[in-house]
């Protein structure tokens, strides 16, 4: 049986409760909610519960950035950037700024002189679709694109020597189709939140600021989570109807965390420390042609059960997989061409990720096919090991991939580690 | 041929030459706002008096008629500053900058008569107030300059709609066609004038799809669609073309003469928000390359937008140098910019590259570029008015 999984209902406007955007006006140290506690790793972990997520907030300071162990929101805004600009104060001041208003904005507060406390005659600071809404949970991540380091061999900004080599050019896997418009970027900001208008609002601002300095190159707006990040939420479903992200990293692994996610001093560029580096994929699902499939061969592509999730060799959601375990015709149970088999750690040399989707649904085509499907983000510590080889094999070999995605966009940012009182984010690179 | 404009920006800029005191902090941080709250029948403001400097008066009306604030000089006469058309229960905010003195707080309930006033001093203090002669001599310095600028900018425009038409009437295509995208700079340059004398813009400027089925489309693009027609053509009879010609004629007339009567006034408030409208126009419509749909010449219109609104900026220059230099910084910084990338594709003086040529990633580089100026040019009438 299908268990829908309890998400906060974020179309209803919550109450507000907790502290109103007004008074938290200002304020500069991470206000940390009712239901959430700075751990020791330098993220607050909250209990999940839908009664208690809008009243959330995380610090934006910390050992690491937040957004990425933290617990997974159900909505995301993502936009990439290009710098306009030639100007390495130029740079360094956009961060000093952005690091500011996500403070703010994460704490729920508003811009500047705010929404309506501004002269009348003047463009009010905050364009106000969040006033009188809690801080919702929201989180704003930073990441830097190979373009920040050197574009078109010129190295802009005196940085091409401090590009980690982890920051590769992302090669051309199979089977992709990139749409130009959902390629690359040279900055970009992950906004998650448990209310889309907030996280939206976040995006919406910031890329204000960034005028003249950075345009917005692309965004992607995801309604739903499509992993979880810690063991206190329950599995949500992507767009092909399947349980996703049962065997994702979580915050709780946190020897597992060091290993996969957080760049270390040692890894060739100390600035990268406590970071990590952010693939994301723009994956569309050729949603009319996997809903025509039949339920055992959907089963089959994924090698999960569609109900709960359970391997084909059996079990429940969480039991691990057996690959050698074969049914009465001597084939194994879970097929070799399977999502699973091929995404596993187990046939990728024991690499994992943490994975941090979204489902997306952006209209329909000019033939009237759903343009929808899977954002996929994920935090790795090295993309050359974690992510390429991975993806080289799903695209070569996956049943799923083959016949029923289609990646669209695609893009690599290397995410610098936390901050603390009175850094901007960034700043190690640029010191 | 171009005719040129007889006062260039440049030296617009450089008319102005005031010895500017020193800058006025332009911070409210140590302003307490005062409550007023204004009913149909008093004006109760919370304190008698405030140091000089920046005050904000919050005012709140408590009537059941719309109702108007004031901050008159001890001559009764003399306006500082004011809020108009409250609504009943509304609260706005009155930032004023006032020098040591005697004062009114005035409300207006019913907007007329002489309202209710109440007697307030302005003590010295440490903080320099604007010094309120100066600061409205370069208002007034800024709005003759301006004023002097749309009156040189319609002289030209209806000495070459004069040749266009001529040209259009005696059946000489050719040379309406290379007189269409100069004439219009002149226009371009202008618009948000044209725009506040009622109907004049849509008569004039309407492009095809701004017009409603059944209502009759005029002015530059109906000619324009004629003379460079789509490949099922659009074809005009005499006499539609006559009627076409004679109407922008008529029109450019009426715009003459509304800017050279007496009364045409534009104040600071109207130059600034004139200079944002003028970026709007580009980021809504020239950098789609939706204004010139058949002639393709929205790089004339573009370049004359940013010249117009760079006026608007250069007469209000030293106004605002007193309330915000960053952002005077800012501004030169970014319409060089843009000039500089509008001029990778040409001139007024020797034509731009048609718009159907720029690929969109040179497209989007326009669009980023008036996005960087629009921005902080969305704050210049606040720093000028306030």
């Amino acid at each position: 049986m299908s268990q829908p999984t309890t998400q906060p209902d974020a179309e209803e406007t919550p109450a507000p409760k907790g502290p109103s955007r007004r008074a938290v006006l200002g304020v500069s140290a991470g206000v940390v909610g009712a239901a959430a506690i700075a751990g020791a790793g330098g993220f607050a972990a909250g209990r999940a519960t839908a009664s208690t997520l809008d009243l959330k907030s995380y610090a934006f300071r910390g050992e690491h950035q937040s957004g990425i162990v933290t617990a997974q929101q159900d909505r995301l805004h993502f936009a990439a950037f290009d710098l306009t600009t030639s100007s390495r104060d130029d740079v360094i001041a956009l961060l000093k700024a952005w690091t500011e208003a996500a403070e703010r904005l994460m704490a729920g507060g508003e811009l500047g002189s705010g929404a309506v406390g501004g002269s009348y005659v003047a463009p009010p600071d905050d364009t106000g679709e969040a006033l009188g809404l809690p801080a919702s949970g929201l989180t704003i991540t930073f990441g830097f694109g190979p373009g920040l380091f050197e574009k078109d061999g010129v190295d802009r900004f005196g940085l091409a020597s401090r590009r980690p080599e982890q920051l590769i050019d992302l090669p051309h896997f199979g089977g992709d189709i990139l749409d130009p418009t959902f390629v690359g970027g040279d900055l970009c900001i992950q906004a998650c939140a448990d209310d889309p208008q907030v996280a939206v609002h976040a995006i919406r601002n910031l890329s204000r600021i960034a005028f003249g300095t950075a345009a917005i190159r692309w965004t992607q707006l995801g309604f739903g989570r499509t992993s979880s990040t810690t063991t206190t939420q329950t599995t949500p479903r992507n767009l092909m109807g399947f349980k996703d992200g049962t065997r994702n990293l979580r915050a709780e692994e946190t020897s597992e965390i060091d290993r996969f996610v957080w760049a270390d001093a040692g890894d060739g560029q100390a600035w990268m420390a406590t970071g990590s580096y952010l693939v994301a994929r723009r994956i569309r699902i050729r949603a009319e042609i996997w809903d025509r499939t039949s339920l055992s061969e959907q089963e089959a592509s994924i090698g999960r059960t569609k109900g709960s999730g359970a391997p084909l060799s059996g079990g429940n959601e969480f039991t691990e997989p057996d690959f050698s375990r074969e049914g009465g015709d001597g084939e194994p149970l879970i097929p070799t061409d399977s999502h699973v088999t091929l995404a596993h750690p187990d046939t990728n040399n024991g690499q994992r990720m943490l994975r941090r989707g979204y489902n997306f649904t952006d209209g329909a085509d000019s033939l009237g096919r759903l343009d929808a499907g899977l954002f996929f983000l994920a935090y790795v510590r090295d993309p050359r090991t974690q992510f390429v080889p991975v993806q080289n094999q799903l695209s070569k070999s996956d049943a799923l991939t083959l016949e029923y995605l289609q990646t669209t966009g695609s893009a690599l940012f290397a995410v610098p580690g936390g901050i603390g009182a009175g850094e901007y984010v960034g700043q190690a690179l640029f010191s | 041929m171009q005719l040129r404009t007889p006062v260039s920006a440049a030296a617009l800029a450089a008319m102005s030459a005031f010895a500017l005191a020193a800058c006025v902090p332009n911070s409210t941080d140590d302003a307490k706002a005062i409550a007023v709250s204004a009913t149909d029948t008093e004006c109760k403001v919370a304190t008698a008096s405030a140091p000089a400097g920046v005050v904000t008066f919050t005012v709140t009306n408590d009537g059941k008629d719309v109702t108007e604030f004031e901050i008159v000089a001890d001559d009764k006469l003399r306006i500082i500053s004011e809020v108009e058309n409250l609504g009943p229960g509304i609260t706005r905010d009155l930032v004023v900058r006032v020098p040591e003195g005697s004062y009114y707080a005035t409300c207006k309930p019913g907007m007329v008569g002489d309202g209710v006033a109440t007697a307030f001093t302005v003590t010295a203090s440490e903080s320099t107030a604007a010094p309120d002669a100066d600061r409205e001599e370069l208002l007034t310095t800024a709005s003759e300059q301006y004023i002097l600028y749309v009156r040189n900018e319609v002289q030209t425009l209806v000495q070459m709609t004069d040749d266009f038409v001529a040209a259009y009437e005696a059946g000489d295509y050719d040379k309406a066609r290379s007189i269409y995208a100069d004439a219009r700079v002149h226009w371009e340059r202008i618009e948000p004038v044209a725009e506040s004398f009622g109907d004049l813009d849509p008569m004039t400027d309407a492009r095809e799809a701004d017009v409603a089925e059944g209502d009759e489309w005029t002015g530059w693009h109906a000619i324009e669609k004629n003379l460079w027609p789509p490949a099922e053509g659009f074809d005009l009879t005499a006499d539609e073309q006559k009627a076409l010609a004679e109407g922008l004629k008529t029109n450019i007339a009426t715009l003459s003469s509304e800017v050279n009567a007496d009364d045409f006034t534009l104040d600071a408030s109207q130059i600034g928000n004139g200079a944002q409208g003028l970026l709007d126009e580009v980021a809504s419509s020239k950098v789609t390359g939706e204004e010139e749909t058949w002639s393709h010449t929205d790089l004339w219109d573009f370049q004359a937008n940013v010249d117009g609104a760079y006026v608007a900026f250069a007469v209000l220059r030293d106004v605002v140098n007193e309330s915000d230099p960053e952002l005077v910084k800012t501004l030169d910084t970014r319409f060089e910019d843009l000039n500089a990338l509008l001029a990778k594709y040409g001139s007024l003086d020797d034509g731009f590259v048609l718009y159907t040529e720029l690929t969109p990633d040179q497209v989007k580089e326009l669009s980023d570029s008036v996005n960087a100026l629009s921005e902080p040019l969305s704050q210049l009438t606040a720093a000028a008015v306030s």
